[in-house]
């Protein structure tokens, strides 16, 4: 039965996305389908079995062989996507350098859980952080509506720039839990992400090509520098199609959001599910008096700069949130890069970092509100102590 | 309706509590109403204790933590009342149901729980006869849209159909019989 108007449903994260890969309606879905991988595949292949998409699916041996079908399938001229969670993406490490540098647009769920040992299946970062530098583009998703929003929007993006892309969604937190979301029509969403057209098709007899070559000191450089310009002038595709998607839904997509942020003066940086509750925490905050705001980050990669620049410029204080631990022995990822951003201002905030909700332990707007105090008393003080810091640890 | 209202399940891995915290959100959903439901899982096995959450609120649902402080917990096996974990940050004015063959006042007394409104159904009783099993979980739904009054009876069953309808889709055998099992509890489910 086709969907024909605006419907609000109550779905979790995994069903969210699932059905957004129904209507998206792929040639070729490759996949593991045992754990770490989550209900969302489950859903999928249910729609599969009812004859309720056209697509492929290939149920594989293990998630390095997922990614390996989805590059195959890519390079043939398939719309493919698969999803993934912590160790699946773990084992996927190598095929995804091939699936980015051979310029493959396949579009991934990953639902962000924590990486053994210990043992720990909860929400956590890790997974996609590790992956930071493997090529991929990376939007983040707060909920489940942007969870089925950015899935959408990335099979447009992914296609346009030639360059792979994950959509990430906290795991249990977002995965699990059941919230409102608003879904399109069926031809809506159909006619927004539209036909696949790869001018380079392996099983395009007429025009043969050559993928996956071997290419040594005379070439790979360059080809290196062509794929890191494909993410350096991503962002202006991401931004259009997130206009594109506004006409359609109503939603506003950019590659950050801020959060009562033009006035604060003490900003929270965080991805994922809890800048929802920090949303909350800093209306409460701005009750008691005090400037907080919040700035989202959607896209991860390419790394919003400008945006960052311009978001925090005239900030007094910015706590950073890390829901991985880097191991770098001085913060988390994206604490580095958000710092590192700010070097060339001449009126930089002060910046502190935090480790927060690994192995899913749960964020109260208590927890937030008390980094928005430590905020408060850096800005009074004018200088960070211990910049690499720990929220809701025993120690 | 006040503007949110927070559910907290206590329960034993395999009672379906999960399941039912999900579904209530579903079938309460929509006209203005919005929901978040969510699992906690500790180690996944049969018998373990386990926690579910439901969020019901007049405005979009922007938090994504545990519920500390709830209005209302149900508990699907009376020996976690024995836990004081389990009635932790329950509102003064709060509402326990329980699955038990015990009624409110018993209960009450063998737990010393002060205060707060006490309701019991032998949901596990009623699951057996419908179901054959000891879903405690479902009864207690319909208990629970008795004892907050957040539907009128009709209304909740309307809903909550079209939703067992889409999620049973390859199972329609239990669609009636959680139906009845619903009617069954919102008549049986007593008070003090």
């Amino acid at each position: 039965m086709a969907q024909k108007t605006k419907e609000l449903m109550a779905l979790t994260g995994n069903e969210a996305a699932a059905y957004a890969m129904k209507q998206i309606n792929p040639d070729v879905v490759a996949a593991y389908p045992i754990t770490p991988q989550t209900e969302l595949m489950q859903t999928f292949a249910q729609y599969v079995a009812d004859g309720l998409v056209d697509t492929e699916l290939v149920a594989v041996e293990s998630e390095h062989s997922a990614m390996s079908a989805c590059v195959g399938a890519a390079a043939g001229g398939a719309r493919t996507m698969t999803a993934t969670s912590s160790q699946g993406l773990a084992l996927m490490w190598e095929v995804l350098y091939i699936a980015s540098g051979l310029r493959l647009p396949i579009v991934m769920s990953v639902v962000n859980r924590a990486l053994s040992a210990p043992i720990n299946i909860h929400g956590d970062h890790s997974d996609s952080m590790g992956a930071r530098d493997s090529g991929w583009i990376q939007l983040w998703s707060e909920n489940a509506q942007e969870v089925y929003d950015n899935l959408i929007q990335a099979v447009r993006i992914a296609e346009e720039v030639f360059l792979p892309v994950m959509v990430n969604l906290d795991g249990f937190i977002i995965s699990h839990g059941v919230e409102v979301v608003e879904t399109l029509p069926d031809d809506t969403v159909k006619e927004f992400v539209g036909e696949r057209k790869s001018p380079y098709r392996l099983l395009d007899i007429d025009h043969p090509i050559t993928v996956g070559a071997l290419d040594l000191q005379d070439y790979y450089m360059e080809h290196k520098r062509s794929q890191a310009e494909a993410m350096r002038t991503a962002m202006p595709t991401i931004l259009k199609v997130g206009k594109e998607f506004e006409g359609i839904a109503g939603r506003n997509y950019e590659a950050v959001e801020n959060y009562r942020l033009e006035d604060a003066e003490l900003v929270v940086v965080a991805l994922g599910s809890t800048c929802g509750t920090a949303k909350d925490a800093i209306d409460e905050l701005r009750e008691e008096g005090i400037e907080a705001g919040l700035l989202k980050i959607r896209v991860f990669r390419p790394f919003p700069w400008e945006e960052i620049k311009s978001a925090l410029g005239s900030k007094k204080a910015v706590a950073v949130m890390d829901r991985a631990e880097g191991m770098s022995a001085v913060g988390g990822p994206l604490f580095h890069e958000i710092r590192s951003c700010l070097y060339d201002l001449t009126n930089r905030p002060l910046t502190v970092n935090y480790i927060y909700g690994l192995g899913g332990r749960d964020v109260a707007i208590e927890d937030i509100k008390k980094v928005f105090y430590d905020l408060v008393s850096i800005a009074k003080l004018g200088k960070v102590e211990d910049f690499y810091r720990y929220l809701g640890v025993r120690e | 309706m006040q503007e949110m209202l927070e559910i907290r399940w206590h329960a034993r891995g395999g009672q379906g509590a999960k399941t039912a915290a999900l579904l209530l959100a579903e079938a309460l959903m929509g006209e203005g109403t919005y929901v978040q439901a969510f699992p906690e899982y500790g180690p996944e096995r049969m018998g373990a204790p386990m926690r579910s959450y439901d969020r019901i609120s007049s405005k979009p649902i922007r938090l994504h933590t545990s519920i500390k402080t709830p209005d209302v917990i149900i508990i699907l096996d009376p020996s976690l009342l024995t836990d004081p974990s389990t009635m932790e940050g329950l509102k003064e004015d709060g509402i326990i149901l329980v699955n038990t063959v015990e009624d409110p006042k018993t209960v009450r007394e063998k737990y010393h729980i002060k205060g707060r409104k006490i309701y019991t159904l032998n949901a596990s009783q009623l699951a057996q006869e419908e179901l054959k099993r000891d879903l405690a979980s479902v009864p207690m739904l319909g208990a629970l849209i008795k004892v907050t009054g957040l539907r009128s009876l009709e209304v909740f069953l309307h809903h909550i159909r079209k939703e067992l309808e889409r999620k049973f889709a390859h199972r329609p055998e239990v669609i009636e019989s959680n139906l009845k099992l619903y009617k069954r509890a919102y008549m049986e489910v007593k008070g003090e």
